[in-house]
């Protein structure tokens, strides 16, 4: 697939392939997309605004230039930010592929970082030379302003403008946890939201920490991905258990929200509000307990979000799914176009394509 | 799991307030007991008055100014609060401001749009007004607020869907410059002006949010802005900005818990 290189969240051309729980594919404009939801649906979007996670700066002992990609953190508590898990990368910026990007200098335990404002020092390495564990110097607010004022995007170089925080925070960003743009979520304006009211299908959110989706190093993004935290509003667990008592489709916008919900539905205890951590990985063995549907932007086989897209479909039926997104020309990564996927044997979906099929959308094959 | 030595004095942890949707309310002493508020210019004049009428009762508080040394030294002197540096007129300021309020509140309940500019110092006569004064007039009183409130929608509208009870609202303060046509108010009488219709424009498309969007006119108070803009001003005939501010925070309580339209 081509990649999408324009750094525009909604594009007027932008494309949506739906997937059925019966493998029928059916074509459409995205603007279109509230079109395939129903009365009785709930949206469930994550709200986690991108951090500016990538940070430039020195190896001190070495004197060599770094690039730090914070990668993850425990807990979403905003006055616990000391401690993040990172990439690191020597020379270089994002207009380098990841995979050629050159090494940082050896790193010890113990080394300080200079990045811009703000000193970190290396607490540990992870098992790999650009995995490591920091902690940042200063109070929890003056690490926020530093990371606010000299941090950047995370971006990679299929987009070659340098990307500001506007470009990645979604219509409904709020806590700044995110590492990289929970991407899903471009779809969405107020516009669209004003359309959900209007059709009676509901909208939630939760708060995901969204971590990095490629790191350059097979080793490594063979880890993705890394252990998520997340919240759990209580409104959203209600608005969940109301849309499943009516019969209607819990749609998670994103891979990320999949992973929450999933995560906090496999607990022993039932699904509840509150803080948790998305450990888990989900591929063409999970049995999905409470997603019926994904929004999600179109993803290559190989990735961890590509793997996460199996729960929800055979692989028959994504082999047909991508053959179409080629043949159509849809383009790909976090700028570019959807397909909404209903699970497998699916029982909330089965009689709801009529409405969808009446209209514009093409089928172009069936099972 | 949050380490309490890295909370700074006063700061209640995020993880307390958001876990706590439904309940936050039930434990209340004041309506103001752990409102998220956030208030652009708190360094001087009735933002600096409503910033110590909130701290004392028991908001948590953060506060937008330009002087690091200013933020300071209130960050300072009202313990809790949380004192951001940047320049609302700024675009590139809007997102780094949004992402220091989300993350110093975890989340937002309340923003008063309050940093203001009065145009050109001294004022000036509309026709003698310099494009680059009505430009900066524009761009603090009226750009910088339409650009903070649409960063912070996403947090003003995940409060208001969290506490289906009250709404979340934004607060801008105008003055009668927008209403009355006062010659030499020519630049802040007109962003003044479009800033309420912002207001009253924005309050219609939110409804359906429960995310209220009001004008609120304090009168003419004893602070640095009017002083700048009427030196010769009798500081007996003017209303002093904690008064003001004690009008402001009735507003609050009263629009937050304002039925749905």
């Amino acid at each position: 697939m081509k990649a999408a290189h324009q750094p525009i969240q909604r594009p007027r051309a932008a494309k949506l392939l739906v997937v059925g729980a019966d493998g029928l594919l059916q074509l459409a404009p995205r603007a279109e997309l509230a079109r395939f939801l129903n009365r009785g649906d709930l949206v469930v979007a994550n709200d986690a605004a991108t951090l500016p996670a990538s940070l430039s700066g020195i190896h001190l002992r070495s004197g060599a230039p770094i690039e730090v990609r914070l990668a993850g953190r425990r807990t979403l508590a905003v006055d616990d930010l000391r401690e993040f898990s990172a990439i690191v990368f020597g020379a270089g910026d994002h207009r380098t592929r990841t995979e050629d990007r050159a090494p940082p200098p050896p790193l010890r335990a113990g080394d300080t970082l200079a990045l811009g404002p703000l000193r970190a020092r290396v607490l540990r390495t992870l098992d790999h030379p650009r995995l490591i564990a920091l902690a940042f110097e200063g109070t929890p607010q003056a690490i926020w302003a530093g990371v606010a004022q000299h941090g950047k995007p995370v971006q990679y170089a299929h987009v070659t403008a340098p990307l500001a925080l506007w470009d990645v925070w979604t219509r409904v960003a709020a806590l700044p946890v995110a590492f990289e743009p929970p991407s899903a979520g471009f779809v969405l304006d107020w516009k669209m939201l004003h359309a959900f009211i209007e059709r009676g299908i509901g909208f939630a959110t939760l708060t995901h920490a969204a971590g990095l989706s490629s790191t350059g190093d097979a080793a490594l993004d063979a880890q993705l991905p890394f252990d998520e935290p997340y919240h759990l509003p209580a409104t959203t667990v209600d608005a969940i258990a109301h849309t499943r008592r009516r019969g209607g489709r819990v749609i998670a916008l994103g891979t990320t929200v999949t992973r929450a919900l999933e995560h906090a539905a496999s607990l022993s205890r039932g699904m509840r509000a509150g803080a948790g951590l998305a450990d888990q990985r989900l591929g063409m063995a999970s049995s999905l307990h409470v997603v019926d549907a994904i929004i999600s932007g179109t993803h290559e086989p190989g990735t961890s979000h590509y793997e996460l897209l199996r729960a929800f479909a055979n692989d028959d039926v994504l082999a047909r799914a991508d053959a179409v997104l080629l043949a159509n020309g849809y383009r790909t990564h976090e700028f570019g176009d959807s397909v909404l996927i209903e699970r497998r044997g699916c029982a909330s979906c089965g009689d709801r394509r009529a409405s969808a099929s009446a209209g514009a959308a093409s089928a172009v094959a069936s099972r | 799991m949050t380490d309490s030595r890295l909370a700074p004095r006063g700061h209640r942890p995020y993880l307390r307030l958001i876990d706590n949707d439904h309940s936050d309310e039930d434990h209340m002493t004041s309506p103001f007991t752990a409102l998220r508020v956030a208030v652009t210019g708190g360094t001087s004049g009735l933002g600096l008055a409503l910033l110590r009428a909130l701290h004392a009762d028991g908001a948590q508080v953060a506060f937008v100014a330009r002087d690091a040394g200013r933020v300071q030294r209130i960050a300072h002197d009202l313990p809790g609060t949380h004192g951001i540096v940047g320049d609302i007129a700024a675009k590139h300021d809007t997102h780094r401001i949004a992402l220091q309020i989300n993350a110093a509140l975890g989340g937002v309940d309340v923003l008063v749009n309050n940093a203001s500019s009065l145009g050109p110092v001294p004022l000036a006569l509309l026709a003698d007004t310099d494009c680059e004064d009505l430009e900066a007039a524009l761009a603090a009183n009226l750009v910088g607020p339409f650009r903070l409130t649409k960063a912070l929608l996403g947090s003003l509208t995940a409060s208001a869907r969290a506490r289906p009870a009250t709404s979340a609202l934004v607060v801008n303060v105008g003055s009668d410059a927008a209403v009355t046509p006062y010659a030499g108010w020519g630049a802040y009488g007109a962003s003044k002006a479009a800033l309420l219709q912002l207001s009253r424009i924005w309050n219609e498309e939110l409804a359906e949010h429960r995310v209220r969007v009001v004008a609120f006119d304090p009168g003419d108070m004893d602070t640095p802005l009017h002083a700048q803009a009427v030196p010769d001003a009798d500081p007996a005939t003017l209303k002093q900005p904690a008064d003001a501010a004690r009008e402001l925070l009735a507003l609050i309580e009263t629009e937050r818990t304002r039925a749905a339209i």
